[in-house]
C-alpha cells in the first residue's frame, strides 16, 4: 500500500514537474496564433491570427534577415570550430609532451574568464580593425573554445593508438591519418561539438548585440530584445517572434538529443 | 651501424613533433588573440582614464572607486541573493528527478528525461521574454491566479522590488535545472545500479538511498555543478537585461549587466568598467579555486 502510494506519488511530481517544464513553451507557441487581446483575455487554445501576427512584424523589423543572419552565423562558427578545435584536441592528445600538457592547462583556465570581462578590449579591437557590424566579428572571438578543446582531447583519449600506429606503418602522413582515420572515428563527438556549438551560437546574445548594430546585420535574440523595448507591445507578434527563435534549437536538439546529452555528459565522465 | 638508423628515427618523432604543434596551432592563436590578449588589454584599461587622445594613466583610481559605488554594491547583493536561492534550490530539484529518473521501475523515462530538459534548448532573451510577458500585470499568471480565487487582482511581479527577483529566480530554475539533472543522471549511470537494489533488499526507503548512496556517490559531479551554477549566477546578463532590465530601480539589477552599463550607456567609460570587469574575473577563478580545494578536502 505505501509502495504504491510512493509510486503515485513520484508520478505525480514528474508530471506536475514537466508540465511546469513545458508549459511557457506551450504558450508561446499558442500564443503565437493568437491576438493580443486573445492572449490578454488568457486564452490556451491555438487561434487564427498567425498571420496577421506575422504582417506585423514584417511591417516592422527584418525577420527574414535576422533569421538568415542567425544561420548563417552559427552555421559558419560551427563549421570553423569544428575544425579548429579538433584538430586541436587531436594535437594535443596524440602529440602530447610536457609542453603540450602546460599550454593545454592554460587553455583550460579560460574556461573561468567571464565574456563580460573582455567584452570591451574586443570591441576596440574589432573597431580599430574597422570589422564592427560583421559577420567575422560576431563569430572569431568564440571558434577557439576550451570547452570545445577539452570535448576533443578527452574523446580522443579513447581512440586507440594502435590504429594510427597501423596507419603510419601502411605508410599514411599524419594530415592523412587526421583526415581519413581520426575523423570517421569520432564522428559521435563531432556530432556532439556540431549540436552544442550551434545552439551556443544560434543563442548567443551579448556580444552580437555590442558587435552588430546595423538592423540588417542583427541575429534573432538581438531583434527579440529590440523588440521588446518598441513602446507598443503585440503579444502575438512577439511570441511569434520568440518560437521563431526557440523552434529550430527545440528541432536540432529533439532530433540529436543523443548527441547533446552526450555533449553534456561529457565533462562528467572525464 | 645502429647510429644512422637512430639519428632518422629521432628526425621521424621531432617532426611528428613539429606537426603536433601544427594542429594546435590555431586554436590556441585564436584563444590568445581573443582572450588572454583582451585580458592583459583589460588590465591595463582599467588603470586608465578617458579614451582617445585624452587617455589619462590613473593607477588604481578605478579599483578604489568601486568601494564607493553603491549601485554595484547593489548588483553584487543581488547577485548574491539569486544565489543564495536559485543554486540550493534548483540543484536540489535537479538531483531529486535524477534520482528519480535512475529507478529502474519507473516507466516513461526518456519522455519525462526530454520534457524536463526542454527548457534548456531556448536561447536565454527567448525565456526571458515568455517569463516577462507571462508575469505581466495583465499576463496569463496573474489571469490564472485570479480565475483560481488566490488573487483579487493582478499583481504587478515586475514592478515590485522583492517579485521581480522571485519572477527572475523562478525563471533561472526553470531554464537550467533539466541542464543539471543531465549532469546527474550520467553520474548516476556510472554508480553500479546493484548497490540500490542490495540496499533496497536491506530495508533502505527510497528517502534513505537518496541520503546515503546517491549524493555521496555523486559528490564529485554535485561539486561541478555547484561551480558551474554559481560561476553562472555570478554571469547573469540576458535574462535581468531583457527580463526586468534591472528594474523596478535596480533591484534586479546583475553584476555583469552593470559593466555593460557603465561600458555602454550615456557617457562611457571604459576604464571603470574594465575595472569590474578584471575583479569580477578574480573573484571568479578565486571562488573555482576555493570549491575546488574544498572538494579536494573532504574527501
Amino acid at each position: 500500500m505505501i509502495k504504491k502510494m510512493q509510486t503515485f506519488l513520484t508520478y505525480t511530481l514528474l508530471v506536475i514537474l514537466s508540465f511546469i517544464s513545458v508549459f511557457p513553451i506551450l504558450w508561446m507557441l499558442v500564443s503565437a496564433t493568437n491576438t493580443s487581446a486573445d492572449i490578454l483575455a488568457g486564452r490556451l487554445l491555438p487561434g487564427t491570427a498567425i498571420l496577421d501576427n506575422l504582417q506585423k512584424i514584417l511591417k516592422m523589423y527584418n525577420l527574414g534577415g535576422a533569421i538568415f543572419n542567425s544561420f548563417r552565423n552559427a552555421a559558419g562558427l560551427t563549421i570553423l570550430a569544428l575544425i579548429i578545435c579538433s584538430m586541436a584536441g587531436y594535437g594535443f592528445e596524440i602529440y602530447r609532451d610536457r609542453a603540450k600538457d602546460t599550454i593545454m592547462r592554460f587553455v583550460l583556465l579560460g574556461m573561468m574568464v567571464p565574456t563580460i570581462s573582455i567584452v570591451i578590449p574586443l570591441y576596440k579591437m574589432f573597431a580599430s580593425a574597422e570589422m564592427l557590424n560583421t559577420m567575422w566579428a560576431c563569430i572569431l572571438p568564440t571558434i577557439s573554445t576550451p570547452f570545445l578543446i577539452f570535448l576533443f582531447r578527452q574523446n580522443t583519449r579513447a581512440m586507440p593508438r594502435e590504429i594510427i600506429q597501423a596507419a603510419r606503418i601502411d605508410g599514411l602522413n599524419e594530415i592523412q591519418i587526421y583526415l581519413k582515420m581520426y575523423m570517421p572515428i569520432m564522428r559521435p563527438t563531432y556530432a556532439t561539438a556540431m549540436t552544442i556549438t550551434f545552439m551556443n551560437a544560434w543563442n548567443a546574445y551579448l556580444w552580437p548585440m555590442i558587435v552588430l548594430l546595423d538592423d540588417d546585420k542583427m541575429t534573432m535574440p538581438v531583434l527579440l530584445s529590440y523588440l521588446m523595448t518598441g513602446y507598443k507591445m503585440d503579444y502575438g507578434a512577439i511570441l511569434l517572434c520568440v518560437s521563431y527563435c526557440t523552434l529550430p534549437t527545440i528541432i536540432i536538439f529533439l532530433s540529436l538529443q543523443k548527441f547533446f546529452v552526450n555533449g553534456i555528459a561529457g565533462s562528467v565522465k572525464g | 651501424m645502429n647510429l644512422p638508423k637512430k639519428r632518422k628515427r629521432l628526425l621521424l618523432s621531432q617532426k611528428q613533433n613539429l606537426i603536433g604543434w601544427m594542429f594546435l596551432m590555431p586554436a590556441v592563436v585564436l584563444i590568445i588573440v581573443f582572450m588572454f590578449y583582451p585580458i592583459v588589454q583589460a588590465l591595463i584599461t582599467s588603470i586608465q582614464s578617458g579614451s582617445g587622445v585624452k587617455i589619462k594613466w590613473v593607477g588604481m583610481k578605478n579599483y578604489q572607486r568601486m568601494f564607493e559605488d553603491k549601485k554595484l554594491w547593489t548588483a553584487v547583493k543581488n547577485t548574491l541573493i539569486y544565489a543564495v536561492w536559485q543554486v540550493p534550490i534548483m540543484l536540489g530539484l535537479a538531483l531529486v528527478l535524477a534520482a528519480i529518473l535512475n529507478n529502474k521501475k519507473i516507466k516513461f523515462k526518456a519522455v519525462f528525461r526530454t520534457l524536463l530538459f526542454l527548457p534548456c534548448t531556448m536561447s536565454l532573451v527567448a525565456y526571458a521574454i515568455i517569463f516577462k510577458l507571462m508575469f505581466a500585470t495583465n499576463g496569463i499568471v496573474n489571469d490564472l491566479l485570479i480565475k483560481s480565487g488566490i488573487l483579487g487582482k493582478g499583481f504587478n511581479f515586475l514592478g515590485d522590488a522583492w517579485g521581480a527577483k522571485f519572477v527572475l529566480i523562478l525563471s533561472l530554475i526553470w531554464r537550467w535545472t533539466g541542464y543539471n539533472m543531465i549532469f546527474y543522471v550520467t553520474g548516476l549511470t556510472n554508480i553500479d545500479y546493484a548497490l540500490f537494489e542490495a540496499a533496497q533488499i536491506d530495508g533502505a526507503s527510497s528517502g534513505q538511498c537518496f541520503r546515503h548512496i546517491t549524493i555521496p556517490m555523486l559528490k564529485p559531479v554535485i561539486l561541478l555543478t555547484v561551480i558551474m551554477a554559481t560561476n553562472g549566477n555570478l554571469q547573469l546578463f540576458d535574462e535581468t537585461f531583457n527580463l526586468t532590465a534591472g528594474g523596478p530601480g535596480n533591484a534586479t539589477i546583475s553584476i555583469s549587466q552593470y559593466i555593460y552599463e557603465v561600458a555602454f550607456k550615456s557617457v562611457p567609460n571604459f576604464g571603470y568598467s574594465c575595472a569590474i570587469g578584471f575583479s569580477l574575473m578574480i573573484v571568479i577563478a578565486m571562488l573555482v579555486l576555493v570549491q575546488m580545494k574544498a572538494g579536494d578536502t573532504s574527501d
